[in-house]
């Protein structure tokens, strides 16, 4: 099916909840961009861009019609792909039982080029491998996309080195640009779902001009990318286990676990085990965790990362080098999260580009 | 729906002997069905019912069948797993992990190095060696213990002795009853017979223990990817998952934990990784 026009997302988001998703969206909330679930188009974001720079995040108001002025968000995919905090069984006596798992149909409004990577590289690590997670594949195939082309990246965006963005590719259901005067959106399907989406929608087709004013939107946004990685020989360069660069920053790194928090791919997670007073049960939830923290490395009650710089040296080696080893991919979609997020303003494409 | 790799299977214990102050040696049966295959050096991750999981070796099968698996209580679960009693259930999963490379070492040499519970995962490679032991040369077990009171399966060493191996034991900290050698294990390495560049060894203990006995058989002439040590690192997961193990490139619940020193010697030169 050939690109088509909307002029309102109303009728995109009322299918959808017609066709039994919940629809989760951008809104502001907190002073920031956060996702969730929506009834209509008018609890979008709408005139709202945002400045993000290391260690800063503000939203500011223009004034426009626009909906998806604005970069990534503290909030992505990962937590409906994998949620924050997630049963996995109980014990009751000899007898263990597995958490019911529910997935429930949900549409993703929004996500952007570098997310939909992010989730490419979750798909790797919690279904590529030998012990794939069916948890994660029934959330996974309940999950719809509803992706946009980004017209105005962040101050730390840098997809483009990463080759994961602006411009949506792939693993998207349907995909949108959004353009002003008059305020439209051009429509690409990705899959046949979205395909039968679309179809149900009031629609145009696209003209040549609403292409053509398409792919401007993507290139300008290619040219307005805040930050770059050079990302040639990137694997040699972390190989500098030795490098007083991991001082320099393990100084200033408060190895509070933000970056990971906030990142679409960091999937490290512990367990927590509890019992229940009234019955005995036990129960045992598995949940984020993060290679910053103490304990994550603890063996017999000593860290093997007991420093700073050996636990900020971990997770950048990881991110854009051993990750590549792993799986064949690196960690790193250019989302710009961990700069824009984290307390002290610690820049991992400076980072990279400082070690030798 | 299809089992979560999360989810252990429940097992009873059959027996619970205790090795040391510290130390009890369970055997673990499943409440149904037989116990999984595993080779010598792999590992299960063993559930206390409310309280956690964590990786331990398989030290050997016992008559019946099951796992035998030798638990120091260092931990919140450790203890809780030394604390079971026979007819009380644990949850188990795995086996995982790469094992030891004992086909490898067919025709050779054999040098087991133990440092302290090292020896609890060396124990099936032992007995596989000595179950065959027309097919290796000189088979020499070295085995190191803070003190007498702690050198573990001491009356198993007797029989391996009486079974054709060459086995040398050192105490850290004598007491008045010892008449054996004091030191680290290391000092055995010239108490034994080995044909440096016809050896295969396998070592396991204490990181530095490992490290120093690595390169002692290094100087002596082994080559280093003879030389096999079996890593500890936090676990949460064994699956690939949680991320905890990585050491480098590797995860070593799926890489290890079982690493030649070719590959691991490098990477344990580089503090905190």
């Amino acid at each position: 099916m050939d690109a088509v026009v909307i002029e309102s997302l109303e009728p995109l988001i009322a299918e959808l909840r017609s066709r039994g998703f919940a629809v989760v969206g951008p809104v502001v909330r907190d002073g920031a961009i956060r996702f969730e679930e929506i009834a209509s188009a008018g609890r979008l974001a709408r005139g709202v861009t945002d400045d993000q720079e290391p260690g800063r995040y503000r939203l500011r108001e223009t004034g426009d019609e626009m909906i998806f002025s604005f970069a990534a968000s503290p909030d992505s995919a990962k937590r409906y792909t994998q949620p924050p905090r997630q049963a996995l069984f109980r014990m009751r006596g000899e007898r263990i039982e597995e958490a019911e798992e529910e997935a429930p149909r949900i549409a993703l409004l929004g996500v952007r080029a570098c997310d939909l990577a992010a989730i490419g590289v979750q798909d790797r690590v919690f279904l590529g491998g030998r012990h794939p997670d069916p948890a994660y594949r029934l959330r996974r195939e309940a999950l719809l996309l509803v992706a946009v082309n980004c017209a105005v990246p962040g101050g730390t965006c840098f997809c483009v080195s990463m080759g994961t963005g602006p411009r949506v590719t792939a693993g998207h259901d349907i995909a949108l640009t959004e353009l002003a005067a008059p305020h439209r959106f051009v429509v690409e399907i990705g899959s046949e779902r979205g395909e039968e989406i679309v179809r149900a929608l009031p629609r145009a087709p696209a003209s040549a001009r609403d292409q053509a004013d398409a792919e401007e939107v993507s290139r300008t946004a290619a040219g307005r990318m805040g930050r770059q990685v050079e990302t040639e020989g990137i694997q040699e360069r972390l190989s500098a286990h030795d490098s007083p660069r991991w001082q320099q920053v393990g100084a200033r790194c408060l190895t509070c676990a933000n970056c990971t928090m906030v990142c679409p791919t960091c999937f490290c997670t512990t367990v927590e085990d509890s019992t229940s007073l009234a019955d005995g049960t036990a129960e045992r939830v598995e949940r984020w965790d993060s290679c910053f923290t103490l304990g994550f490395s603890e063996v017999n009650g000593t860290p093997v990362r007991g420093s700073n710089p050996g636990r900020y040296r971990q997770w950048l080696t990881h991110k854009f080098s051993t990750w590549i080893d792993q799986f064949g991919m690196s960690g790193c979609v250019g989302c710009g999260r961990c700069i824009t997020w984290c307390p002290v303003g610690i820049d991992v494409t400076e980072e990279l580009a400082n070690l030798p | 729906m299809i089992s979560h790799p999360m989810t252990p299977v429940v097992y009873r214990v059959r027996s619970r002997r205790p090795d040391r102050v510290d130390t009890v040696t369970l055997t673990l049966e499943p409440l149904r069905g037989d116990c999984p295959p595993f080779l010598p050096g792999q590992f299960t991750m063993l559930y206390a019912p409310g309280v956690g999981e964590i990786p331990v070796s398989i030290s050997g099968r016992s008559r019946s069948g099951g796992y035998a698996q030798t638990i120091r209580a260092v931990g919140a679960v450790s203890a809780a797993l030394c604390g079971k009693r026979p007819g009380e259930v644990v949850g188990v999963r795995g086996p995982y992990g790469h094992g030891w490379g004992v086909p490898a070492a067919a025709g050779l040499d054999v040098v087991v190095a133990a440092g302290g519970l090292g020896i609890a995962p060396l124990r099936p490679v032992v007995r596989a060696l000595l179950a065959g032991r027309d097919r290796y040369g000189r088979v020499s077990v070295i085995a190191g213990a803070r003190s007498p009171a702690t050198l573990m399966y001491p009356r198993e060493l007797a029989r391996w002795s009486r079974q054709g191996a060459d086995v040398q034991v050192i105490v850290d900290h004598p007491d008045h009853a010892w008449h054996g050698p004091v030191g680290l294990v290391t000092r055995l390495v010239d108490r034994i017979v080995f044909e440096p560049r016809r050896t295969h060894a396998f070592v396991c203990g204490p990181e530095a223990m490992m490290r120093a006995t690595a390169e002692e058989l290094l100087r002596r002439g082994v080559a280093p990817a003879r030389v096999e040590l079996s890593l500890e690192r936090n676990m949460k997961c064994a699956v690939v998952r949680c991320g905890h193990c990585q050491f480098g490139p590797l995860f070593v619940c799926e890489d290890g934990p079982v690493l030649g020193y070719d590959r691991a010697g490098p990477m344990l030169a580089v503090a905190e990784l």
